[in-house]
């Protein structure tokens, strides 16, 4: 190759090297198949098969059979999908409302220059430590009547049947996982007021904007693709939240908390229904993939321009 | 609190266009013009994530008739470690390991084989790797609850049911697509001539991947190993469907069973909450930092 360099001239090397290039830069794409195989096998695979099974017959253990659209007839029937439905849009928005406000003001806080605070954040993140699992036994325990909280504190009002009462377990769900997830988002918010340039608020200062007029015209519009991040993973993660209620409320009482994923779940490892359950999980997806596509549509391209502008 | 704010602005004002020190200081003061209710909502957000993670530690540590006799939140009369000596007891060592098995099991090969895929991604070109690397974007969106039917049926057909390794090979798959996303940002900010130069050398693509981009990507590997970590340490749908013996149960599911076996002895279930956070607690004392850039796994970038 260095013979190549000396003898011939400048446009040949480029025309030579850049077919060695072209040729190393394809033979590169060997090193992204065991990350595909497994993507394929254990992702893709998998996903095509929810489709399939969607029209089969399947009791969890037994033969697998065609059902053709049966299961979907039987699933867009049934009163309890729409119930899922709304319980999964319901837990959706009241979570985004619930915990998007929180965040924001606690990321707008933690990224603050005093001490305390820091402090303060070193206890906030401390959830995120914590299993669904053992989130949900933690408040289970909390909510005891007798030996928690209410007592505790001497607050009578919070001696409530929560797990009995369907508004009641459905509050507290949309609370415990508040409680969960604030953190993650907080630490988000925190990242994205960090990075908005000191020099935006200085020259406010100048201009004599006080601190809520600040917030207003610069932390908030300044914080557009961050609450875009946040929501998209707040959103698309509460079709998820499968663990935490299956373990506070098992989707009780009645079917008052029951999500789809825990439809999903009930139906086809429960009642050995897996078409049915399938059906579910199809419109998980559906309801995944329009939803992170709607959320990226509203956040635009050109993400390192715009946050730049004004600048 | 509008007084406050104006002579605040006032002084801002005043000392801005003298020096960039004053500068600096007039934004301490913006920031600290938010205390009074900013504080107040900050000790309140404090005290609910507080009491919770208070109730947990001090009633683990109590005993059955401290739990019955006391005040929920009084700090035990006479503390106790028989509660965790109940649950390890209890074959919790055990479920740790699974756990830790299962857990390194699906994290470390996840990292290595995204890793290399990245660098290809980053390094090569060609349409398929276009193809392949819009396919992990894709699996970004994709709940994997909604998935868990076909991998169970999958599992059971490859004679994996009810065992360790099932658990970890769906668990590396879907690790795969955040870790590419993260991974293949990283290596692209590494400066183009810090490549050239090694392939000037005459090194290969190979020699290459290891020798530069992997120890340069350092950070962002430790970043996605916590991020995934934390997930499956914590997952519970997996091990819920794809196990069955007691033997097998990772800390999440040891965690549910032992919640409904001993759900009379309320300071033992949550000493087994304590145990089974205890590692990631650790974790969060040691290196703070890096595991909270784990756990947003570079989002908030």
């Amino acid at each position: 190759m260095s013979n190549t360099v000396s003898t011939s001239p400048r446009t040949a090397v480029t025309r030579g090297e850049s077919l060695q290039t072209e040729k190393r830069k394809a033979a590169l794409a060997w090193l992204t198949v065991p990350a595909l195989f497994f993507f394929l096998v254990f992702a893709v695979v998998p996903l095509a098969g929810v489709f399939i099974l969607s029209f089969a017959n399947w009791d969890g253990i037994g033969s697998i059979g065609v059902a053709g659209m049966d299961n979907w007839l039987a699933v867009l029937a049934d009163p309890g999908l729409y119930n899922a439905l709304g319980l999964t849009f319901l837990i959706m928005i009241a979570s985004w409302l619930v915990q998007t406000p929180i965040s924001l003001l606690l990321g707008v806080f933690t990224a603050g220059s005093q001490r305390y605070r820091a402090a303060l954040a070193v206890l906030y993140f401390l959830p995120l430590l914590l299993s669904s699992a053992a989130v949900a036994i933690a408040f289970k325990a909390l909510l005891d009547p007798n030996f928690g909280l209410a007592t505790g504190l001497g607050l009578p009002f919070l001696a409530q049947d929560w797990l009995g009462v369907p508004h009641l377990a459905l509050g507290l769900v949309i609370f415990v996982i508040a409680w969960q997830f604030v953190p993650f988002h907080t630490l988000i918010y925190q990242g994205g007021v960090r990075q908005i340039p000191k020099s935006l608020y200085e020259a406010a200062e100048i201009d004599g904007a006080g601190t809520i007029k600040q917030f207003f015209h610069i932390t908030l519009p300044q914080l557009k693709y961050t609450i875009i991040t946040s929501s998209t993973l707040m959103v698309v993660g509460s079709l998820t939240y499968f663990d935490l209620i299956f373990v506070l409320t098992g989707g009780g009482p009645g079917n008052s908390t029951r999500i789809l994923a825990l439809d999903m779940y009930l139906r086809g490892f429960r009642a050995n229904l897996m078409g049915p359950a399938s059906v579910i999980a199809v419109i998980l997806v559906v309801i995944g993939l329009a939803l992170a596509l709607l959320l990226q549509r509203l956040g635009g391209k050109d993400k390192h321009g715009s946050q730049l502008e004004g600048l | 609190m509008s007084t406050v704010l104006n002579t605040n602005t006032e002084e801002a004002r005043a000392g801005s266009p003298t020096s960039s020190a004053a500068r600096t200081r007039g934004f301490g003061s913006r920031l600290r013009r938010l205390n009074i209710p900013a504080g107040m909502g900050g000790w309140l957000w404090l005290a609910i994530i507080i009491i919770p993670v208070y109730y947990v530690v001090i009633t683990s540590l109590k005993t059955q008739e401290g739990y019955f006799g006391q005040n929920p939140l009084a700090l035990p009369t006479s503390p106790t470690l028989e509660n965790y000596q109940l649950v390890i007891e209890a074959n919790f060592a055990r479920y740790f390991m699974n756990s830790a098995i299962v857990t390194i099991g699906a994290v470390a090969p996840a990292v290595l084989i995204s890793f290399m895929a990245s660098f290809a991604i980053v390094r090569g070109s060609g349409r398929f790797l276009k193809l392949v690397n819009g396919m992990f974007l894709m699996g970004l969106a994709i709940p994997l609850q909604a998935t868990i039917i076909p991998i169970y049926l999958m599992i059971i057909r490859l004679n994996l049911y009810d065992s360790l390794l099932a658990l970890i090979l769906p668990s590396i798959a879907f690790a795969i697509p955040l870790t590419v996303l993260i991974l293949s940002n990283f290596i692209r900010d590494v400066p183009n001539e810090l490549f050239e130069s090694m392939r000037l050398d005459g090194c290969s693509e190979w020699q290459i991947m290891w020798r530069l981009a992997l120890p340069l990507t350092r950070p962002a590997i430790v970043t996605v190993a916590i991020y995934n970590g934390l997930h499956v340490w914590n997952g519970f749908l997996l091990p819920l469907v794809l196990t069955q013996s007691p033997d097998l149960r990772v800390l999440p599911l040891a965690l549910w069973t032992f919640q409904g076996e001993y759900s009379v002895n309320i300071p033992a279930v949550l000493a087994s909450v304590m145990l089974s956070t205890l590692p990631i607690l650790v974790l969060y004392v040691v290196g703070r930092r890096q595991l909270l850039s784990g756990l947003t796994a570079g989002f908030s970038k």
